[in-house]
């Protein structure tokens, strides 16, 4: 039953990735990762990661997946082509590339004679995996990686919030910026005193 | 189920994300096949984990979630820049990083 299980994730997974690559409107791909990062939820269940499937469905696909696709709506995904024109070798060199890393790792990984890969893995405890185990390694033998990942969290957040803010004046009238908001008086000054109106949403009329 | 059979599928799904990101120019893209990587990575690590019947490998995948989360927020941010600069979403264009 467990192999019927992975056989399905697996496909899951690997056509996911497929998609993730192939397919032209960047929407598409984000869509086709979200299969993607399901099929391996699945899979590491299959590998008694319990507490790691959940946190793949719950933070990737519930949360990175969504920004992604906050992302690729504001942005406008077009479709791009996918070869660059001025360079046809180009695709055929990177999927060359792609099979050669593929032979190099599977000689790296199953080339190893380590004994324990060819079976079922070593014995596992009826509590592997789960959130109560993961937690308890966190704060203790691992708090120092936790702690760490906490504070990078943090600087990525920070990190973002400026990336993404306006920096320069403003191009376009209509555009209202936070700090032009937080500012008292400049709200009457950019939509001409039609506070709460269709007028403010919009802007001065003619422009 | 073998071990083998995951970590084949784990380089696999590494291949398909490298290729990826070699063969794409849209930036959001590449960064979706970076995530490929990074998972085809977590998988791996969770297999291995299972090998030595140890938890670690879990930990050290749920950090690498945790640092995969950053990049992908510095990386809109980026995008989210890059547009509203107004220049073109192409990373074959953009060549130059001076602001």
């Amino acid at each position: 039953m467990a192999e019927v299980f992975f056989f399905l994730a697996a496909i899951g997974a690997l056509a996911g990735a497929i998609g993730t690559v192939a397919l032209r409107n960047p929407f598409y791909s984000v869509l086709a990762l979200v299969c993607h990062l399901l099929s391996l939820a699945a899979l590491f269940l299959l590998l008694r990661a319990e507490f790691l499937a959940a946190a793949q469905v719950i933070v990737y696909v519930g949360a990175v997946m969504v920004l992604y696709l906050f992302v690729v709506a504001y942005v406008g995904g077009t479709a791009d082509p996918i070869a660059t024109a001025g360079r046809p070798g180009l695709r055929w060199a990177s999927a060359l590339f792609a099979g050669a890393l593929f032979v190099e790792l599977s000689i790296a990984v199953l080339g190893t004679g380590l004994t324990a890969l060819s079976e079922e893995g070593s014995g596992w405890f009826p509590a592997y995996g789960t959130p109560a185990e993961i937690g308890r390694l966190l704060l203790t033998d691992f708090l120092l990686a936790f702690e760490v990942a906490s504070i990078l969290l943090l600087v990525a957040a920070v990190g973002a919030v400026i990336l993404a803010r306006r920096r320069t004046g403003l191009e376009d009238p209509r555009e209202i910026s936070v700090g032009d908001l937080m500012r008292s008086g400049s709200r009457d000054h950019l939509t001409g005193g039609e506070a709460g109106t269709i007028i403010e949403v919009e802007g001065p009329p003619g422009r | 189920m073998s071990i083998e059979w995951y970590l084949v599928v784990s380089a696999l799904v590494f291949s398909i994300g490298a290729g990826g990101i070699l063969i794409r120019r849209n930036p959001l893209v590449i960064l979706l096949c970076l995530e490929l990587m990074l998972n085809a990575g977590n998988l791996a690590l969770v297999a291995f984990a299972r090998a030595h019947g140890n938890q670690d490998g879990q930990i050290f995948a749920l950090i690498v979630m945790v640092v995969a989360a950053c990049e992908v927020a510095v990386g809109l941010g980026l995008i989210v820049a890059i547009y509203r600069r107004r220049l073109p979403i192409d990373v074959d264009e953009l060549r130059e990083l001076q602001g």
